[in-house]
């Protein structure tokens, strides 16, 4: 007999509970539906049973839904998350997104919509375990910009990677423009391109835009491309070298840091570090600091650890987990601490890069 | 009856995410607290423990600190070192919390 699938839906309101509850009855696959009317609950049922799909609101007390989120994706990466919630601001669109989450949802209000509300939810279900296709993982930016110009379109293309952000203005099949942080151009062009990962969103085009890009799109493909393996073939000098010469451009790119660090856990090789005379002190007291935090986040639920800032009279400094490693950045007295968050994020993503 | 109460399921209680601050002297003693009564006295005693060893890590490799923050994705905790001891601040982050 075929296994049915098991939906837990959590909202704080009971009587809206009751809705789901009859409205989901009518997915064609006739899942099992539990309902929880509170984080902590929700988790407790989760931990009971293997779940399919977890239909979360946002707005609920003690623990609210992004919480239960960023726990539940870390402790159950298997399980399809949906979040349906009356909350219209784009803000927290992007921030779920960001936290892994498969749908974003209001709350429908019309027949039409919990239809279609209906047929994602379905066709959530029916993905296997590990397998078939999300998103546009398998193309490459240099495929989606070349899948754009052949089919002469014109469009806006915003791509995100993480904390950085770009966007190439295509108009009639050609790369008219780009731009990215302070750069703009070729230059932003060739940096958006760098990025090994992201996410983009086509918008509406910009007929408006003033051309600063002349090359055709192949001419720029092509360079940036040459680029790239340049880049990566002297990515291919000795390792220390290579990373004390990415480190320094960081320190270039962004002002106000005095030093740069990347510790490893254990004895895992010297750290490498750019601005420190002697960096096995400063290493080990991130490794140490990061280890420490992660571990309190663990016995407290919550969430994964994203940052660990200090300030201090001589300098200030954050820490950010990566992988085992910890990446840190020294910043001058004189950054203020929100800048030290911020940055620091994105100079971790561009190290990333 | 006691019987059927034994085998009734008791959903166990999740701690949720603490809101409030506390003070801790230099030999992590919690001096005062804000935090519900029944917030684990281990748990305080651990996060006070993790901060104090925090600041005289920074201090011991030269990089003396008067205020830490540790962000988690629903979760801050900022510290503000205080000769030795410390006020450590605990804020859960809800979807409206414009700082995150």
């Amino acid at each position: 007999m075929e296994q049915r699938h098991k939906i837990l839906l959590l909202d704080d309101d009971p009587d809206l509970l009751a809705v789901y509850q009859e409205i989901l009855a009518r997915l064609p696959s006739g899942p099992e539906i539990y309902t929880a009317t509170s984080g902590p609950r929700a988790m407790k049922l989760l931990e009971a049973e293997s779940f399919r799909v977890l239909i979360c609101d946002l707005k609920m007390p003690k623990m609210d839904g992004l919480q239960v989120l960023s726990v539940v994706r870390r402790k159950y990466p298997q399980l399809r998350t949906v979040v349906l919630t009356s909350v219209v601001d784009e803000r927290f669109r992007s921030r779920v997104y960001a936290l892994g989450v498969d749908l974003f949802w209001q709350k429908p209000s019309t027949e039409d919509e919990v239809k279609m509300f209906l047929e994602c939810l379905e066709s959530l279900l029916g993905r296997e375990n590990g397998g078939g296709f999300r998103g546009l993982q398998s193309k490459s930016l240099m495929d989606i910009i070349q899948l754009e110009c052949l089919a002469q379109s014109s469009a806006v293309l915003r791509i995100t990677n993480g904390p950085l952000s770009g966007t190439l203005w295509i108009l009639n099949g050609e790369v008219i423009d780009a731009q990215a942080d302070q750069l703009a151009g070729e230059a932003a062009f060739r940096k958006i391109l760098s990025w090994k990962t992201g996410n983009f969103e086509l918008l509406a085009a910009n007929v408006s835009r003033p051309r600063t890009i002349f090359k055709s799109y192949n001419a720029l493909l092509l360079e940036t491309a040459q680029a790239l393996d340049e880049s990566a073939g002297a990515a291919g000098e000795e390792p220390a070298k290579h990373a004390a010469r990415t480190l320094l451009s960081l320190m270039d790119q962004f002002k106000g840091i005095e030093f740069v660090l990347i510790a490893k856990p254990g004895n895992a090789g010297s750290p490498e570090a750019c601005g420190l005379e002697n960096p096995k002190p400063m290493s080990a007291w991130a490794q140490r600091t990061a280890d420490r935090f992660r571990t309190l986040a663990d016995r407290f639920h919550a969430g994964q650890l994203e940052q660990i800032e200090g300030l201090g009279p001589q300098r200030n400094v954050a820490i950010t987990p990566h992988g085992e490693a910890a990446f840190c950045v020294g910043w001058h007295h004189s950054v203020p601490a929100e800048e030290v968050h911020e940055t620091t994020r994105k100079v971790l993503a561009q190290w990333v890069s | 009856m006691g019987l059927l109460k034994f085998f009734s399921k008791q959903p166990a209680a999740l701690s949720t995410l603490p809101s409030g601050s506390f003070t801790v002297d230099r030999d992590g003693q919690i001096v005062v607290s804000t935090l519900p009564h029944n917030f684990p006295k281990a748990l305080l005693r651990d996060i006070s423990d993790r901060v104090l060893k925090t600041f005289r890590g920074a201090q011991e490799a030269q990089l003396p600190l008067h205020e830490l923050t540790v962000r988690f994705s629903g979760f801050k905790l900022t510290a503000r070192n205080m000769r030795g001891g410390a006020i450590v601040f605990l804020t859960p982050l809800t979807p409206l919390d414009p700082t995150k």
